[in-house]
């Protein structure tokens, strides 16, 4: 049975169709990347797991139990089981809180009464690699990547099953981003956590996921392993994000697909194919509405695929 | 001599603070000739957010200007009266920012903003209107006439983030300084956005200073760079040079941290152990020292200059003169 399994996820504010039915497992000890672009409706997606935002039809299964829907009263013995690492890794500490009390605030939630705070507070330190003497230190005293481990420390607290996180490295220094990625893949293997990652930084899931799922427009178009995905991409969109990473190398000469425009508004969603406007490879028969098609767990919707 | 637009001399920078002075700026020296790109490359605290606001002189009121010179078109910017270095912002040297978000005023028209920035034009309302839907044109935004009386909160981030680049290029500056224009864009818009600027570089022939933190994309843009760690240049010359036979094991271990270089999966990426030193108390010897694991007795005590390795290629370590020796 999947650790995590979302079926047909969706979900509109008012006429705002932001997920149009999403569907991915994760297992227990796995690392899932949802990638896409601004608005593709990432976000949302992990949002919804963690009952932070609404999603009026569909399924969530944690372990086997239906969350979707659920009261904050019985999600709230949940979320030792999920934890959530925000995007911006200040703005998510409470500016008047120590380290001390952001990492161990969760344990106070929870009422586990019987830890030894103090003693939690340097564990937790010790697992990210920040000295304990940080506990007594305010978020503004923090620099972006230390403020991300202790994001990461407060994750851990609880000994989470699933960890959500959205955009972790953004806003990193390419110097420290490697630091947090071999913390997460460490983190990963010692404790066995599974992991959701939203990005669209494609040279970062290359190095975390196992899999990874492309979204467009509140849909995913291609899913598979991230070795498949990166050595073969099969939906025009994919291949699109993939040749638009610049490389660190002024001879490389990029087989770039130019993609036309920008994504359209969710309130106009195209009829048929909706990539069909943006896509270079378009066709004729791209009026017709691609249905979702997996072939030896390579997920993919597209009706001119790639080969 | 006379291709030199901008001439940074020996810059030295201050900031006066409760804990004492701190040296953001130390010795800076790069020149940006006409009609070439010039990209900054650094991490965080190395200095290039005092850089720019040295240049335009938008600095805070505890900045000291220790030392050195800023030279545009060879008159000295740090000694002209700020009468004349008004009349030379946004008309000689334009900026574009990094937050497209934050750029435009929210409660004008696009059109509205684009008008005003025109004061200095004795041109028509009509005329001047005409010249910004042609603007708009320029960066790539379709049906630029009627896009011009929409609001900023109509425009997606990437198309704000072109419109601050029309209304940069608008008085056909000399310099364009672009800071992290693409850091807060998707990846698909940053080589939009790339494609963009080299285009109309080359129509509008000027020069761009172009900051970034991104190498993949200063490798595809500029003709030089300029590599800055914790307030002086640690390396400079041509993007092939920097990028193939780096000289600076900063720079050399920056370009190693890229994901983007590592194409098979890695469990463990490299990284640069260590902080960037504290600017109000300076260590002794080479800025980098502490993070490096090639130095010498040498690097502990004296200060590495800026030397010329070769035509277009400068670093400041000991190891380049001990090769030389040798």
């Amino acid at each position: 049975m999947s650790l995590l399994d979302v079926k047909n996820l969706k979900t509109s504010y008012g006429p705002v169709n932001v997920l149009a039915g999403v569907s991915f497992t994760v297992e227990p000890g796995e690392t899932y990347a949802l990638v896409g672009e601004s608005g593709s409706g990432k976000t949302t997606v992990i949002r919804a797991i963690a009952g932070l935002a609404p999603a009026q039809d569909g399924s969530v299964k944690f372990d086997g139990r239906e969350i979707r829907g659920a009261s904050e009263r019985e999600l709230r013995p949940l979320r030792k089981d999920i934890a959530m690492m925000f995007q911006d890794p200040v703005g998510s500490l409470s500016p008047r809180l120590t380290i001390r009390s952001l990492i161990t605030e969760p344990y106070r939630i929870q009422g586990m009464k019987d830890r030894d705070l103090d003693a939690e507070a340097r564990r937790l330190l010790e697992m990210v690699n920040l000295p304990a003497h940080f506990a007594d230190r305010y978020p503004y005293q923090l620099s972006g990547g230390q403020a991300r481990r202790v994001g990461v420390a407060r994750a851990l607290a609880l000994e989470p099953k699933l960890i959500l996180a959205d955009e972790p490295t953004a806003g990193l220094d390419v110097s420290v981003q490697g630091e947090l990625l071999n913390l997460m893949n460490d983190l990963r293997e010692r404790l066995g956590l599974a992991m959701v990652i939203i990005t669209h930084n494609l040279n970062v899931v290359r190095h975390v996921a196992d899999r990874m799922g492309i979204m467009y427009l509140g849909r995913l178009v291609e899913e598979g392993t991230t070795e498949a995905i990166f050595k073969e991409p099969r939906h025009p969109y994919t291949r699109c994000l993939l040749s638009a990473n610049p490389e660190p190398d002024p001879d490389a000469r990029l087989e770039r697909i130019a993609l036309k425009g920008e994504p359209p508004s969710l309130l106009r969603r195209p009829k048929g194919c909706e990539f069909r406007e943006r896509c270079p490879f378009a066709q004729e028969f791209c009026s017709q509405t691609p249905q979702w098609e997996v072939e030896n767990g390579h997920g993919l919707r597209c009706l001119a695929p790639l080969s | 001599m006379t291709d030199r637009l901008l001439e940074i001399d020996r810059l030295s920078v201050d900031y006066e603070t409760a804990r004492g002075d701190l040296k953001a700026l130390r010795d800076i020296s790069f020149d940006v000739r006409k009609g070439e790109i010039v990209g900054i490359v650094g991490e965080s605290g190395c200095g290039k957010s005092t850089l720019i606001s040295s240049i335009l002189r938008l600095t805070a009121p505890n900045t000291r200007f220790r030392q050195g010179k800023v030279r545009f078109k060879g008159q000295d910017l740090l000694q002209l009266p700020e009468r004349k270095m008004r009349d030379l912002r946004g008309a000689d040297i334009s900026i574009v920012f990094q937050d497209p978000m934050q750029t435009h005023n929210p409660v004008l028209s696009i059109g509205q903003q684009m008008l005003d920035i025109q004061h200095r034009s004795k041109a028509s309302k009509a005329d001047k209107r005409a010249r910004a839907a042609q603007m708009l044109g320029a960066v790539g935004i379709p049906d630029p006439e009627a896009r011009l009386d929409q609001f900023p909160h109509e425009f997606s981030g990437g198309m704000r983030q072109r419109i601050a680049i029309a209304m940069a290029l608008m008085s056909e500056p000399d310099l364009l300084i672009a800071d992290e224009p693409t850091t807060a864009l998707d990846a698909t818009l940053e080589v939009q956005i790339i494609e963009r600027l080299q285009e109309l570089q080359q129509e509008f022939d000027c020069a761009i200073l172009f900051i970034s933190h991104h190498l993949g994309v200063i490798a595809e843009l500029c003709d030089r760079v300029v590599v800055m760690y914790a307030g002086a240049v640690v390396e400079s010359g041509e993007v092939r040079e920097i990028f193939h036979d780096p000289k600076h094991p900063y720079t050399r271990r920056l370009i190693d941290c890229d994901p983007g270089h590592i194409k098979e999966r890695a469990r463990v990426l490299p990284t640069i152990p260590g902080e960037v030193p504290d600017l109000a108390n300076l260590p002794g010897g080479c800025i980098f020292r502490d993070r490096c694991d090639q130095a010498t007795a040498r690097c502990m005590s004296q200060v590495p200059p800026l030397a010329k390795l070769k035509e277009g290629h400068h670093a400041a370590c000991w190891l380049n003169h001990k090769e030389a020796a040798e």
